[in-house]
């Protein structure tokens, strides 16, 4: 055990980052995370490490590319904005199977938005973070523990599933400070990697890292194997913590810093003898359905809190399968819902119990 | 009559999210108990999130004048620094408590007010430590940054303040715990540890058991 010490979570990244094995990290600063950048600025030249400020988003995530082409563990940040621009380099690193970790500190969007937290790069973390047909791993924390935690969890899971791997954060859980512990050496497995291109010493044929595919029935036959990689991500990789759901009438649905929120308003529901629990993804893909749709067949309704106009109520109503209504509490554009805002909508759904 | 000694003018400096904004607030309600004309300036350009300008409405109350970037919490998120911040020099009527932002980066902003607040000499600039933050563990490192702090504004400082603390984890022990350190860096730099903070509600455990402590309310908001 090592001892605690007072983190921001963004800082709990970088350091996770580091104790992970990562060595290189490559970014651009954009509030609200230029602390990972900062962080790893003083870390990683006295680690022997690379820092790298790129000279654009677009520049930082293609150095991503080169490091894991390399089979080093890498990683880069950026909040909303800057994930923008590096989804282009996000649909070559899918393409050419490259481990490697993305953080986004989201804020509030779209356009250059405001800086404040936000949810409401769900779609694009889960669904379209580039062209063409692709999956990245997507773990959402809700505490600087697990920004730690989950930092380390990605690196283990991109190199493991050859992918890359997204910590959805957002501009509160980046900023605010709170005590962590950190284990001394977070780099849990080695992974052979003998797809990387270390140089062939003449003691074998070439790697190469490449994503154009000009023939249509071997493109077809990549993706088509990255598909049946994807399903074994689905059936083993699924994260996700249930609270309060035992006996549970209404069951929310909410992640990150909203899940935060939703469980203060979840203890004073209580109090008021309201049933209603709630289920935290914290992989976001793989999405936990599978419990979502066992509720369905307990509850009266859900409700899907979000800091986003209404993204993460589609995987709600996908998987339950529309048995239940799903209501939306959502607050947008930089400002968080609180647990008053959370309990009222506990309290409306509770009136009108199956009812749509 | 006030516990503390002040100067006219208290600057708080040190690293990132050692606390110097908490204290800044708590440190000029305090002068404001005795002294009538107070004013607590913003000068931390670095980090938009966490600004003394979050207390806006609390310093109304308290009477205190606050002086920050007009562009702080506004859709202009621009490192500028306002023009009324000369008023700190130029109006010694007032008692002003600086909140200097964190690391070197953010102490460079007060460089120029420096030679004005030397002639006048009546100061004092005060390092806030954690000693539970990751990049200051130990004193080598406290020491590192306050050399850094001091070649980027050109002012040394005058006393330290130890804020060490888990946030919502913090106990007496945490506390209790942090008092060697405090010691070790004021060995190491020459400096006196002007007060311990800690927040209100752990105040009573420790008063009897700690030499010039503080209590601090806090104003950043928990979720």
């Amino acid at each position: 055990m090592s001892e605690k010490v007072l983190m921001k979570g963004n800082e709990a990244i970088a350091e996770a980052a580091i104790r992970s094995g990562c060595r290189f990290y490559l970014g651009y600063p954009i509030t609200p995370q230029t602390e990972v950048a900062a962080y790893m600025a003083k870390r990683m030249p006295k680690i022997g490490g690379t820092f790298l400020q790129a000279e654009s988003e677009l520049s930082a995530i293609n150095m991503v590319y080169g490091v894991a082409s390399a089979g080093k563990r890498c990683m880069t940040s950026s909040s909303s904005p800057g994930i923008s621009l590096k989804c282009e380099g996000l649909s070559y690193l899918a393409a050419c199977d490259l481990p490697s970790v993305i953080v986004n500190v989201q804020r509030g969007g779209p356009g250059l938005g405001g800086i404040q937290p936000s949810q409401s790069d769900y779609f694009q973390a889960t669904k379209g973070s580039g062209h063409g047909d692709f999956r990245m791993i997507v773990l959402a924390p809700s505490s600087v523990q697990e920004m730690a935690d989950l930092t380390s969890l990605a690196f283990d899971l991109a190199d493991k599933h050859r992918m890359p791997a997204m910590i959805l954060a957002d501009g509160t859980i980046g900023q605010m400070m709170e005590p962590v512990e950190l284990a001394e050496d977070m780099h849990a497995t080695q992974y052979e990697k003998p797809w990387a291109c270390t140089g062939t010493k003449l003691e074998r044929g070439h790697n190469i890292i490449n994503s154009l595919i000009l023939k249509p029935e071997i493109l077809e036959r990549l993706n088509i194997e990255r598909y049946e990689k994807y399903k074994i991500v689905e059936s083993e990789e699924v994260r996700y913590e249930e609270y309060m759901m035992d006996d549970a009438e209404i069951c929310i649905v909410a992640f990150g810093i909203a899940s935060r929120v939703a469980k203060s308003a979840i203890m004073e529901a209580r109090k008021q003898g309201v049933k209603v629990g709630l289920i935290r993804p914290i992989t976001l893909w793989p999405f936990p359905a599978e419990p979502i749709r066992a509720a369905a067949d307990k509850v009266k309704a859900f409700i899907s809190v979000e800091l986003s106009m209404g993204q993460l109520i589609y995987d709600v109503r996908l998987a339950s399968e529309c048995k239940k209504p799903v209501h939306l509490c959502s607050r947008v554009g930089g400002m968080i819902t609180s647990p008053d805002y959370v309990l009222k909508k506990i309290l409306e759904v509770n009136e009108m119990g199956g009812a749509v | 009559m006030l516990l503390f000694d002040s100067k006219r003018i208290t600057l708080l400096a040190g690293h990132y999210g050692s606390g110097k904004t908490n204290i800044a607030v708590n440190w000029a309600k305090y002068l404001r108990e005795t002294i009538d004309r107070v004013c607590v300036a913003d000068l931390d350009i670095v980090n938009p999130y966490f600004r003394t300008k979050d207390s806006a409405e609390d310093f109304r109350q308290w009477g205190i004048r606050l002086i920050s970037s007009e562009y702080a919490n506004s859709n202009v998120d621009f490192p500028a620094l306002p023009q009324e911040l000369y008023s700190i020099v130029d109006d010694k009527s007032f008692h002003a408590v600086i909140d200097v932002g964190g690391d070197d980066r953010g102490a460079f902003a007060l460089g120029r007010y420096v030679p004005r607040i030397l002639e006048e000499n009546d100061y004092e600039l005060l390092l806030v430590i954690n000693r539970y933050r990751p990049l200051t563990p130990d004193c080598e490192s406290v020491v590192g940054i306050k050399n850094e702090i001091e070649a980027a504004c050109r002012m040394k400082f005058t006393a330290i303040v130890n804020n060490s603390n888990l946030g919502r984890e913090t106990t007496a022990q945490t506390v209790l715990d942090s008092l060697p350190f405090a010691v070790e860096v004021s060995k190491a730099t020459g400096l006196p540890v002007k007060m311990t903070t800690v927040e209100d509600r752990l105040y009573s455990e420790l008063k009897d058991k700690i030499d010039g402590l503080f209590p601090l309310t806090l104003q950043s908001k928990l979720i």
